[in-house]
């Protein structure tokens, strides 16, 4: 079945549209707003979004392979995106990438093979004086520790277990 | 430590500062009243030239002279905040967003007043998922309580304010770059001129400014321009937020004078390196902006200041790396950051990026050539000015920055063949390999 924007996000998004003195220009917001409705921006997505504004497929198209935000491919139930620009690297996120790496048997741009976790290495999170950081499903967490850690990812697998 | 007045972090350690009413019990929307009640626009435009308000988002232009290229009668007209922080070293507005959202708010009031605005968008960086919920909230309170809408503070002059979320892209913190994304198109950078003041957002006459360049707006409106100019030094006037980050014992936000000497931002403020080191390098303005050394440390924070040293003051991003930090691996780092944030418009800029992350790579890695030491001088000379945006300029600049400070840690790295410094940045205190 064709993807579509259902219940409440539809009214959001045509919310959304009549910020903007044209319609095209909420490719943005609703390609944000759909992705987090369907987990990823597929060709499915693209084609609803291009209807929707009234623009040609290819022009959705270019805006979601530009962005970084917006997921081509599925990830796992948790997403850490850990970041490792200099300021955090000071601060040891070299070290905090390699155990979660050896923690998770994955490597960044990896999912584990149980679907939980997708590791991803980001840039710059604009968290700098909180180094090292990172997203875990977009909620930033700050001072990282090796042990904090070990101690949050256990505890996202009991979450994930009961 | 002499004690400063702090303007736009004043509400930070106030609790529940983001909701409307703890904002107002400490004196705010009354700027925004006095703008609508008792000034002109040209009255405000006055106020924000004489303060000598210079743009916090990293180009230091004068923003009451930018206000000033608006041309005359031209409906509508767009003022967009820039929100998209995203230079490595920088998180002041995340901060001023989260913890006060509601002076940003007052600032584009009182800036909608002055400019005949009465759309304005602020582009808000997509990873900023709280910022934008706490945002949201407070454009709503304020509009409930009719501070925008038909007629914000009684004043005739409808006024909305737009939230809109970028997608997770560096580039589009420049400002053609970020009006593209804002038309909901990639971000790709426009040719200049004609300028955001003549064809901005929609093709209709823009002005892009920064978080904190808003938010000093109320401050300057209720105390007068000529007070804020005189809390900094001549040109360049006020108080800015300094974010310091790296190889220091308190890394955080520090609201100071313009004018503050680095070393007291590093030493006083931020405590200094770690016991028993020293400072080697330091990052001025966002990693964009050339390393200083530590015989610069005594440089006055302000545009002219550091220019005076050999870098930038960015968007006062301070990243202090200490003797033990390797430079080229720094170096390194801020190439490949560059390399992958480079969207691939203009060829010195695709190709030199991906250049200078290959051949500072291979020199941290000990594989470096003797020849490589001008190559990447040669390299980042043919990126700088070649390209349509300054994002071929921000990757070249620190590299050379990096080459011509600590030439012969790149030097021992060649002859040594292998970094001295050891495969990464020493570990924080109390951390295990």
């Amino acid at each position: 079945m064709a993807f579509e924007l259902t219940g409440e996000r539809k009214q959001r998004m045509a919310a959304l549209v009549g910020r903007y003195p044209n319609k095209a220009a909420a490719c943005l917001p609703v390609l944000h707003l759909c992705q987090e409705q369907q987990g990823v921006v597929d060709a499915e997505v693209v084609a609803f979004v291009a209807e929707a504004l009234g623009v040609p497929a290819g022009r959705v198209e270019e805006v979601a392979s530009f962005y970084t935000m917006y997921r081509r491919k599925p990830v796992g139930r948790y997403h850490l995106e850990v970041c490792t620009n200099l300021s955090c690297s000071l601060a040891g996120a070299e070290h905090l990438r390699e155990v979660l790496g050896r923690e998770l048997g994955i490597q960044p741009g990896q999912t584990t093979r149980d679907g939980l976790f997708t590791l991803t290495e980001v840039e710059c999170l604009a968290s700098c004086g909180t180094a090292p950081v990172m997203l875990v499903n977009g909620e930033l967490h700050e001072r990282l520790t090796p042990d904090g850690v070990r101690a949050l990812l256990s505890e996202l697998r009991t979450r994930a277990g009961g | 430590m002499a004690e400063v007045e702090r303007l736009v972090t004043r509400n930070f350690e106030v609790p529940d500062a983001f909701r409307l009413s703890v904002y107002e019990q400490r004196g705010g929307y009354r700027a925004a009243r006095k703008a609508a009640l008792s000034m002109q626009p040209a009255e405000i435009v006055a106020e924000v030239k004489a303060a000598n308000l210079r743009g916090r988002g990293g180009a230091g232009f004068p923003a009451g002279v930018k206000w000033g290229f608006l041309p005359a009668g031209k409906e509508p007209r767009y003022l967009v905040v820039n929100a998209d922080e995203g230079e490595p070293g920088t998180f002041k507005d995340r901060a001023l967003i989260e913890r006060d959202p509601h002076q940003l708010i007052e600032g584009c009031i009182i800036a909608s007043f002055a400019l005949g605005v009465h759309h304005c968008y602020i582009y808000l960086r997509g990873e900023l998922e709280r910022a934008y919920r706490v945002l949201q909230a407070a454009i709503g309170e304020a509009r409930a309580k009719g501070y925008l809408g038909a007629r914000p503070f009684a004043r005739g002059h409808e006024l909305e304010i737009t939230v809109h979320r970028g997608a997770g892209a560096y580039i589009c913190g420049e400002e053609t770059a970020l009006l593209e994304s804002l038309e909901g198109k990639r971000g790709e950078p426009r040719l200049k001129p004609p300028f955001p003041a003549t064809v901005g957002a929609f093709g209709a006459s823009t002005i892009v400014n920064n978080v904190e360049t808003i938010c000093a707006l109320p401050h300057i409106v209720e105390r007068g321009g000529a007070w804020f100019a005189g809390l900094g030094v001549e040109g360049d006037g006020g108080t800015r937020v300094f974010c310091l980050s790296g190889q220091v014992q308190r890394p955080g936000l520090y609201e100071l004078p313009v004018g503050t000497p680095l070393r007291a931002l590093i030493f006083e403020h931020g405590g200094g390196p770690r016991e028993g080191r020293s400072v080697k390098g330091v990052i001025p303005g966002g990693s964009s902006t050339p390393v200083l050394g530590a015989e610069q440390l005594d440089a006055p924070l302000s545009c002219d200041g550091i220019r005076a040293a050999g870098s930038m003051i960015g968007s006062g991003a301070v990243i202090v790396m200490d003797d033990t930090a390797c430079m080229v691996r720094a170096a390194w780092r801020l190439a490949r950051f560059y390399h992958h944030e480079s969207y691939g418009q203009c060829t010195p800029c695709r190709e030199g990026t991906g250049w200078l992350e290959r051949v500072l790579g291979r020199i941290e890695d000990g594989l470096g050539r003797e020849t490589d030491l001008e190559l990447l001088d040669s390299i980042a000379s043919n990126m700088l000015g070649t390209t349509i945006c300054p994002l071929g300029d921000a990757a070249a600049m620190p590299v050379q920055g990096f080459l011509r400070r600590f030439r012969g840690e790149f030097e021992a790295h060649v002859l040594q063949g292998k970094c001295p410094f050891g495969a990464r940045f020493e570990l924080p205190p109390g951390w295990k390999a």
